[in-house]
């Protein structure tokens, strides 16, 4: 692998073999010595024109965990708000000896530009791009479904028949997007929940189906639930009347979770907004994954860093 | 290219057996002692021993695997590699006397992998090496303490290791440049 651009020309056996490394990774977490030497004298440059402070975190301990050297760029305060290009911003990061560079950007398709346009060999990896994609947090996504169905048995398993409903702003969600290209390869079922008006306009080549009514989805005693975070730094728009609306018509609360089986998984990206999309009561309950799949990020992140940028990267170096 | 026989399954089998004698004749009994096996051949030798070392001293000896992977000093100049769990049983390697098992030792780079791993997962009281081919070309100071068979090869040929939960049968067979 090259570049971790997206979930969507992600192969099956391809996921699977990073969702296996990822487990190698976990259980050095596990370990008193959280450390590898495996990318000793590398660099990695986490390069973020967005702020995430939970992502951004998660792949600097990722890379640190390998030993890698970390350099954090954020676009705030930098020679980016002085108007540099993303060009000049790559060369400088080339000059500067740059073997792997995180990029969260606000334009879909920047890390796409960063890794064909040959202004830098770095391996790029997409840590969220505009509302394209974020395929790190669907792969962490996956691996943490993958361990709670099938435990110690996972290594070289999909997520064959599994039931996944995502449900918020699948519009703007990047996340959302990630997921359904990942599942979709591992054999899961998606069904995708949301008010029309945060639905994008044709969704007819996604493999996932779409339902307007969250209990009518839940209905169905789904395996995993999906609750997206109502980005409201996106909501430029009227989308739905009022907050209180929302949360009653499509956010997860304690009666509706009453009405799930105790096996379904309640899966968030974080940052929650408690009470709104998803109550207080569920998110700190044993069927939540939400602490776990903090963890399991930086064992998905390491392994991504780990097939990136431990093997000869041929010409470019 | 001719294929040559060194070990058919009885003399590996013997081969095994004398090792797990040597091994416990060194550590004057069972105690403390804990075999690593290195992937993928190595953990079929390190359950092997171990089964055998407790059917000779009547007390459970445990076995698990180490995967160096992550810790060789040729990852970049390769394609990457694919890593395999490492399974430390239950007590640790904290006091213990730890044997590494490989099934061929030829530069010596892959045990020094495995030294390093090791110290990432605690301090061993000892460390050994059982290896059931010694090839010779060492590129490291490092030798083993229990050998299967001294097999001196050109480093034209190439030694299999074959082992009935991984390959269906056993055998050492050695694949001549020139013979």
């Amino acid at each position: 692998m090259r570049h971790l651009l997206s979930t969507r020309d992600l192969a099956r056996d391809e996921a699977i073999a990073l969702l296996d490394v990822a487990e190698d990774m976990a259980a050095v977490q596990e370990r008193e010595v959280k450390k590898l030497p495996t990318l000793r004298g590398r660099t990695v440059v986490n390069l973020f024109f967005e702020d995430s402070t939970r992502t951004r975190i998660s792949f600097e301990a990722a890379a640190k965990r390998l030993s890698a050297d970390v350099i954090n760029f954020s676009a705030k305060g930098s020679s980016v708000s002085k108007g540099e290009s993303l060009k000049d911003t790559a060369q400088t990061l080339q000059a500067m000896g740059a073997d792997g560079v995180v990029i969260r950007h606000h334009a879909s398709g920047a890390p796409q530009r960063l890794a064909t346009s040959g202004w830098i060999d770095a391996g790029v990896v997409n840590a969220g791009d505009g509302t394209h994609e974020h395929p790190t947090q669907a792969l962490l996504d996956a691996f943490t479904m993958r361990r709670r169905l099938h435990g110690a048995g996972s290594r070289g398993r999909d997520l064959d028949g599994v039931r996944v409903v995502i449900v918020g702003d699948i519009l703007h969600s990047r996340v959302a997007r990630s997921n359904v290209w990942l599942l979709a390869t591992l054999g899961a079922e998606v069904t995708l929940v949301a008010p029309p008006t945060l639905v994008p306009v044709d969704v007819t080549g996604w493999p996932a189906s779409v339902d307007y009514d969250l209990d009518h989805a839940l209905a169905a005693a789904p395996d995993v639930v999906m609750m997206l975070r109502v980005q409201a730094e996106r909501m430029h728009g009227a989308f739905f009347p009022n907050s209180r609306e929302y949360a009653r018509t499509w956010g997860l609360d304690d009666l509706r979770f009453g009405r799930l089986p105790t096996t379904t998984m309640v899966m968030h990206p974080g940052p929650m907004n408690r009470g709104f999309e998803i109550a207080a009561r569920v998110a700190d309950s044993p069927q939540s994954t939400v602490r776990e799949q903090v963890a399991n990020g930086v064992s998905v992140r390491m392994a991504a860093l780990y097939l990136l940028l431990s093997g000869e990267r041929g010409e470019a170096r | 290219m001719a294929v040559r026989t060194v070990l058919q399954q009885a003399d590996l089998e013997r081969a095994l057996t004398r090792i797990a004698h040597e091994i416990l004749e060194a550590n004057k009994g069972p105690d403390d002692l804990v075999l690593l096996g290195i992937p993928t051949r190595g953990v079929a030798l390190a359950e092997r021993l171990a089964r055998i070392i407790t059917r000779i001293a009547g007390v459970d000896v445990p076995a698990g695997a180490l995967d160096v992977t992550m810790y060789r000093d040729d990852l970049g100049r390769n394609p990457v590699r694919a890593t395999h769990p490492t399974e430390v049983p239950g007590d640790g390697v904290d006091g213990r006397v730890v044997v590494l098992v490989d099934d061929v030792l030829y530069s010596g780079r892959t045990i020094r992998a495995a030294l390093d791993a090791l110290a990432d997962l605690g301090r061993a009281r000892a460390v050994r090496l059982a290896v059931l081919v010694d090839r010779g070309h060492r590129e490291f100071p490092i030798r083993a303490d229990y050998v299967g068979k001294n097999l001196p090869s050109s480093t034209r040929e190439r030694i299999n290791v074959r082992l009935a939960e991984v390959d269906g049968d056993d055998a050492v067979t050695i694949e001549g440049s020139d013979a």
